[in-house]
This record gives C-alpha cells, sequence and structure tokens, in this order.
C-alpha cells in the first residue's frame, strides 16, 4: 500500500511531463494530421534552454533559496518564448510547403527535423550529461507505516501544480477565445474554415507555438526533475509522449493529459513491480498494441477513410 | 512578345527588411544555443563560456542568406516560366537505364583500380571504408527501396531486419553445440571454415520470417501509423538485444564471430590459408578484396530480384498500392499478402546484409542498430528517389562516402582550431539534406518512372504528371 501510493505519486509525476509534450502531438495531428516527429527534440531544446538560462542566473547570483525560486521561473518563461520560436521557425521552412505535398513527405521532412535538432545540439553543446545542481531537494512526509516513508517532494508539487495550471489556461485558450474557435475550425475543415476569414496558416502557427510552449514547460520540469538533460533525450520521452497522444485518442485534448498520465502510471509501476530494464519495452508494446487493435485511442473519434 | 515583360524590380527596402527580420529571429534562436556552451571545469562544476564570435558570424550567415535567397526569389518573380521540357524525364530515365550497367561496371573494376594507385596498404582503407561501407548501404538501400518505394510502406525499423540478420549469423556461427555437432558429423574445423555461407541464407530466412511476424499485425495500418509501429517493433528488438543479456550478450555484444572464407579457404597466415594455397604472399588486402566482392554480389542480387518483382504481378501490385491503396482493394488485390510480401523481402535482403556486417566486423553490439541507422538508410532511399535503384546508389556515395570523406579532412583543424572535428557534423548535414530534399524534390533524386505495363506506346511518366496516393 505504501509503495502503491509512493509510485502513484512518483507516476502522476512523470505522467504531467509526458501529457504536457503530448498535447504538441496531438494537436499538431488534429489540425494539418500529421506526425510532428521532431517535437521530442523541440522538449529537448527546452530543457538546454532551461538549462542555460539556470546557470547564467546563477552564476551571477548565487544559489540562496530565492534566487533558486526565481532563476526557474525565468528559465521557464524564457524557454517558452524561445522554444516557440524555434517551433514556428521549423513549421515555416520545414512544414508549411510540404501541406499539399504527398502524405509522407511531411514526416520524412519531421525526421530530418528531429535528426538535425539533435545533432545540432549535439554540435553546439557538446555529447556530454549535462548536470544541474540539485535544487528543492525538501519534500513533505505524508505518512509513515511499517517504516516505509511516503514522501512527496517540493518538485513533484511544483511539477502537479504548474501542470494544472497550464493546462487551465490552455484550456480556456481553446474552449473560450476566438484563437481556440478558429482553432478548432481549421481541425474540423481547414477549407471551409479559409472561406469565412480565418487566416489558416496563422492559425496553423499558433498551433505549433502553443505546442512548443507546453514542451517548454514540461522539458524545464524534466530538467528539475532528473537534474541532467543530454542532447539524445528528445527521443524516448518524445515516443512515449506520442504513444500517450495515441493512446487518449490523438486529436483530443483531454484525450493526450490522460494518456499522459495513462503512460506515466504504468512506466513507474512497471519499473516497481516487474523490471526496470524492461519499462521503454513496456511503453512500446503499448505504443504497438494501441496502434494495431485501436487506433482511435480511449477519447479519440473513429477515423473514417475517404477516397 | 518576350520584349514586353519588364524587368524585374527588387525592392531592396522590403529585402533589408525581411533579412533583418531573418537576423533577428537567428539571433533568438542561437543566442542561448550556441552563444553560451555549457562546459565542465576542472572542479567538475558546470560554467558557461560565451560564444560572441561564433553567434555573431551565424547570424550574419542568415542575414547574407536571406538577402541572396530574396534577390533571387525576386528577379525571377517577373518572368515567365518557360514551357516544360518534356525530356527532361525522358533523359532521366536514360541515365538510369544506362547509368546503372556503368556504375556496376564501375564497382566491379573498383578494387583493381584503388590496389593499382594507392598499393596493398593504401588500398584496404578506400576499400574497407569507401566501398564495403558504401555497398552494405547501397543493399540496404536497395532492400528497403522494395518496401518504401515499390510499396510505398513507410518502414521507420528496418535496422531491425539488419539486427536479426546480424544476431542470427554471431550466434549460430559462434555457437559451441553446433561447432561440436558438426565436427563429429564433418570434420573438426569445417564450421570455422564454412560457417558465413551455411548461416548467410539462414539469417536472411530468420529476417524474412520476422518481418512476416511483426508485419501481420501492423499492415492494416496506414501510411504514418505504420511507420510509428515499425519504429517501436525497431526499439522494442533493440532493447530486448540490450537486457537479454543471457541470449545476446547485452551491451557487451558479441566477439570473435567466425569470417568469411574464400569457399572453404580461410584467410589466413598459415598453410592451408589463402594466400599460401594461391602462392601468394600473405596480406591482410585479400580478405578485404573478397569481402568487397561478396557484398557486390548480394547487393546485385537484391537489384535483379527487386527489378525482376517490378514486372512481376505482385511488383505491379506493390505499384500500385503506393499509388491508391483504396483503389486497390476495390480492384480485388489482396493488400494485405501484397504488402506482406513486400515486408518479408525487404526484411530478408536486410537479414542478408546483417550477417554480412556481422562477418565483416567480427563483432557486434546492439549500438550498430539504433533508431538513427533506420533514419539513415531511409534517408538515402528517400533522397535517391522513391523506387529507383540508381538514385539509391547516387544518394549512398554522397552520404555514405560524404561522411567518410569528412573524416578525412583533418586538415581543416588548422582553421577550427584542435577541437574541431568534421566527422560530428554528418548527422547534422543528414538531417538538413533529408529537410531540403522534401522540399525541394519530395520525389527524391532521380523521380521519373518507366511504367512497367503501357498500351501501344511505352510513355515515361514524368514525376509532376504522378498524383500522389493515400497509402
Amino acid at each position: 500500500m505504501e509503495v502503491f501510493v509512493q509510485q502513484l505519486i512518483n507516476g502522476v509525476t512523470l505522467g504531467a511531463v509526458y501529457g504536457l509534450i503530448a498535447i504538441g502531438y496531438t494537436m499538431v495531428f488534429g489540425i494539418i494530421g500529421m506526425v510532428n516527429f521532431a517535437h521530442g527534440d523541440v522538449f529537448m531544446i527546452s530543457a538546454f534552454i532551461s538549462l542555460i538560462v539556470f546557470m547564467a542566473i546563477t552564476a551571477f547570483a548565487g544559489m540562496s533559496g530565492g534566487v533558486v525560486f526565481l532563476a526557474l521561473l525565468v528559465a521557464l518563461i524564457v524557454s517558452m518564448v524561445i522554444t516557440s520560436l524555434y517551433s514556428w521557425t521549423i513549421e515555416r521552412i520545414a512544414y508549411r510547403k510540404l501541406r499539399g505535398s504527398f502524405r509522407l513527405a511531411p514526416l520524412i521532412s519531421a525526421i530530418g527535423m528531429s535528426i538535425l535538432l539533435m545533432n545540432f545540439v549535439q554540435v553546439a553543446q557538446g555529447a556530454r550529461n549535462k548536470p544541474i545542481p540539485p535544487v528543492m531537494r525538501d519534500t513533505i512526509n505524508l505518512f509513515e507505516r511499517n517504516g516505509f516513508q511516503v514522501a512527496i517532494s517540493y518538485k513533484q508539487v511544483m511539477i502537479i501544480a504548474v501542470t494544472a495550471i497550464l493546462l487551465g489556461i490552455f484550456w480556456y485558450v481553446v474552449q473560450k477565445t476566438p484563437l481556440g474557435r478558429a482553432q478548432r475550425a481549421c481541425e474540423q475543415d481547414p477549407k471551409m474554415a479559409a472561406l469565412l476569414g480565418i487566416n489558416v496558416d496563422r492559425t496553423i502557427s499558433v498551433t505549433f507555438i502553443m505546442g512548443a510552449a507546453l514542451a517548454a514547460v514540461a522539458g524545464t520540469m524534466f530538467l528539475t526533475y532528473y537534474g541532467v538533460v543530454v542532447f539524445s533525450d528528445g527521443f524516448t520521452p518524445g515516443v512515449k509522449a506520442f504513444t500517450a497522444a495515441v493512446l487518449g485518442g490523438i486529436g483530443s485534448l483531454p484525450g493526450a493529459v490522460l494518456g499522459g498520465l495513462l503512460i506515466g502510471l504504468i512506466e513507474t509501476f512497471w519499473s516497481a513491480y516487474f523490471s526496470i530494464d524492461y519499462k521503454d519495452v513496456a511503453a512500446f508494446s503499448i505504443l504497438a498494441i494501441v496502434l494495431i487493435f485501436m487506433p482511435q485511442g480511449l477519447l479519440g473519434k473513429p477515423e473514417v477513410e475517404k477516397v | 512578345m518576350m520584349d514586353a515583360v519588364e524587368k524585374p524590380v527588387v525592392n531592396w527596402g522590403i529585402l533589408f527588411k525581411d533579412s533583418v527580420i531573418a537576423a533577428i529571429i537567428a539571433f533568438g534562436l542561437f543566442a542561448l544555443m550556441l552563444g553560451l556552451k555549457t562546459d565542465q571545469a576542472l572542479n567538475n562544476q558546470m560554467v558557461l563560456v560565451g560564444r560572441p564570435g561564433l553567434l555573431a558570424a551565424v547570424v550574419g550567415l542568415v542575414f547574407v542568406a536571406r538577402l541572396m535567397t530574396g534577390y533571387w526569389q525576386a528577379s525571377r518573380a517577373g518572368r515567365i516560366a518557360p514551357a516544360k521540357k518534356t525530356s527532361s524525364s525522358a533523359m532521366m530515365l536514360k541515365i538510369e537505364k544506362f547509368g546503372l550497367p556503368v556504375a556496376v561496371g564501375f564497382l566491379v573494376a573498383y578494387p583493381i583500380f584503388v590496389l593499382a594507385t594507392a598499393g596493398p596498404q593504401g588500398a584496404i582503407k578506400w576499400i574497407d571504408n569507401f566501398g564495403i561501407q558504401i555497398l552494405i548501404y547501397i543493399m540496404l538501400g536497395w532492400g528497403l527501396n522494395i518496401v518504401v518505394g515499390l510499396a510505398g510502406l513507410l518502414d521507420l525499423g528496418y535496422v531491425a531486419f539488419y539486427a536479426v540478420g546480424a544476431y542470427s549469423y554471431a550466434l549460430l556461427a559462434s555457437s559451441e553445440p553446433i561447432k561440436e555437432f558438426m565436427a563429429q558429423l564433418i570434420g573438426e574445423g569445417f564450421w570455422q571454415v564454412w560457417a558465413f555461407w551455411i548461416c548467410l541464407p539462414v539469417a536472411g530466412i530468420l529476417a524474412a520470417f520476422w518481418g512476416v511476424l511483426l508485419g501481420f499485425p501492423v499492415l492494416r495500418l496506414r501510411g504514418d501509423y505504420l511507420a510509428i509501429v515499425t519504429l517501436a517493433f525497431g526499439e522494442i528488438i533493440r532493447l530486448v538485444l540490450i537486457n537479454w543479456v543471457d541470449f545476446s550478450n547485452g551491451y557487451a555484444g558479441i566477439s570473435s564471430i567466425p569470417r568469411p572464407s574464400f569457399f572453404g579457404t580461410p584467410f589466413t597466415a598459415g598453410e592451408d590459408g589463402f594466400a599460401a594455397k594461391f602462392g601468394l604472399e600473405f596480406s591482410p588486402i585479400y580478405r578485404t578484396i573478397f569481402l568487397f566482392y561478396v557484398i557486390l554480389a548480394l547487393a546485385l542480387v537484391t537489384a535483379a530480384v527487386s527489378m525482376r518483382l517490378r514486372r512481376l504481378p505482385v511488383g505491379r501490385a506493390w505499384e500500385a498500392l503506393r499509388e491508391d491503396e483504396i483503389a486497390c482493394r476495390s480492384l480485388g488485390i489482396n493488400t494485405v499478402n501484397t504488402k506482406l510480401t513486400a515486408f518479408a523481402i525487404g526484411a530478408m535482403f536486410g537479414g542478408f546484409a546483417g550477417a554480412f556486417f556481422a562477418a565483416r566486423q567480427g563483432f557486434i553490439s546492439p549500438e550498430s542498430f539504433v533508431f538513427l541507422e533506420s533514419a539513415q538508410i531511409l534517408a538515402i532511399v528517400v533522397l535517391g528517389g522513391m523506387g529507383s535503384l540508381l538514385g539509391v546508389v547516387i544518394a549512398s556515395i554522397l552520404l555514405v562516402g560524404g561522411v567518410e570523406v569528412l573524416r578525412e579532412l583533418d586538415f581543416l583543424k588548422l582553421y577550427f582550431g584542435d577541437g574541431f572535428d568534421p566527422a560530428q557534423y554528418r548527422m547534422l548535414i543528414f538531417g538538413i539534406c533529408m529537410v531540403l530534399m522534401m522540399l525541394w524534390k519530395p520525389r527524391g533524386l532521380i523521380s521519373a518512372r518507366e511504367p512497367t505495363v503501357f498500351l501501344k506506346e511505352k510513355k515515361v511518366v514524368s514525376s509532376d504528371l504522378v498524383k500522389e496516393g493515400h497509402g
């Protein structure tokens, strides 16, 4: 029971990170029907940007408690802005021209973009693991039974709280603002939306920006949670987040969050109760099984094949 | 009249503004990522090192590049596009038709040519690093071409079959029980010498079997879902190879895999070795040359099979499937079986290439079968022009050979400092090539194709006329 509760906390934390990345996949897929393979690497870049900003601030202002908190906040905001710029640029350069091209062209371009980003970071920042000094190490003890302490760390509280707040804001933007309405319209029928005066190109750009901003939140959280980032970190979390998006039903925003939580929980429970070696195998197997047997996911709409 | 067309006016003001915006965006993108480098100081603390020079150079480069492309676009804006030359795709086909024999002839003569010019010592590097390395990728490219180019199934896990082939050969050839059994059955030393020739077909068959096994459940999926599932399978196989230590020896890999023999004569320095038997002085070059011809033969078999298959009903079904799956189904083609054959045959050639790879290296580990390898093979097929055999050759030479050339560019260290390693840019260049190729020519370098079925007269199908399918 104690182990279960502890793993539940860890799983929800991890799931929050996956859910945030998964939203980027699911929104882009919903609006232009492509798998944005480079999204995982955008997430990795955001972690690097946070790392650099955090280091730059703490190098001048020291590592006292208040400064660390402020530095993380600034790192989060700067990372969100610059990662959005990355995503916007990627869409402009690599995807926009291919929108009318044959089906696999955007996917191949995205794979190329993913390789490009990963190796750009490797060349620019080096291939080693980049650690940050441990921050927010304190934990809150929830309860203790049979000598096992169930604790939640401030980091985890922060990750879950920030994720919840941002998801709330994001939900509001998509459901209540003209921008969100334009987005939903483009998702349903881009041609009709264009006829009704919606700037489809701009709406798609905004979609990429929003996805990247949420990925940047995930990246900053990932960095503070694990305390280390490396240039190849985009791939596996990226695939897992895509799994989450598919599991929840691709195109569905609540589905992405639900899928992220499920994947996070499955991964932590698998590591805790079965074997830690095969945790990635479990995630990839879920991806394959869901795609084969349940391609519409938990909350998605079944897709009708059209001529 | 042509003269009436005004000379296009280049609006320098707008152009300049665009370039400044591009430079500002570039500054935003690179200020942190390139301008500051995270480094480990001597006391293991992380420090930031500023690189303002590099940042300024990159931003300046973006500015100039935007200015130049903008000028180029503006100066062409008023021009009337010349009538499309229909001969360009016909010419492309001619290149394909005559280029292939020329390329094959060149490849056959290559080791002899290198040997004559570089001498036995220098030749090993050229034959091994350039020749064999490129040929392995040509073979993999041709194998994947069946799946991606002909059948239109985007397979991101092709490296799985490469791994299956490599591990089947490595495990079978270095297994003690089989060796002992063969020693009792035929004679001592038999397995050591003949292992490659016996295991090569077995590796291919096992890979094909895995192709069917993995393909069967996933082939109902459409394009990009299929791609992601094959990626997942590729990763699962690699992760199992890493974690199932009893079976595959995990990260440590399998070493001292038996090397191929010259049909029973090993390439050793001993008395019954190749050199002694043919009255030659012992040199490792013979093995290298022999390996070169083995992989050349394997690659040519792949090419021949895929060329013949294209003309068979199954090959036509593949190409039809690539263009329009729904139409195929309504015409009564069994899409699952058709896809499955493409998957299995492609996998089989991947398995052959894997077995050869294991025999050539003498050592394999899961590190060789990462996703990037799949992406690299896919890049070769895509860049070459999906479905084109010659395109794969050109793309392999450019990409793989280009990487090897990068390794040779050590003199650049004189200009960029000691830490400059050209080889680390190879995957970066790979990625850029993939993106640019999709933007410039989504159908690849050689994109025209000869129809396999025609009425009365053979007409070339230019890539712009082919309506893209929804497979």
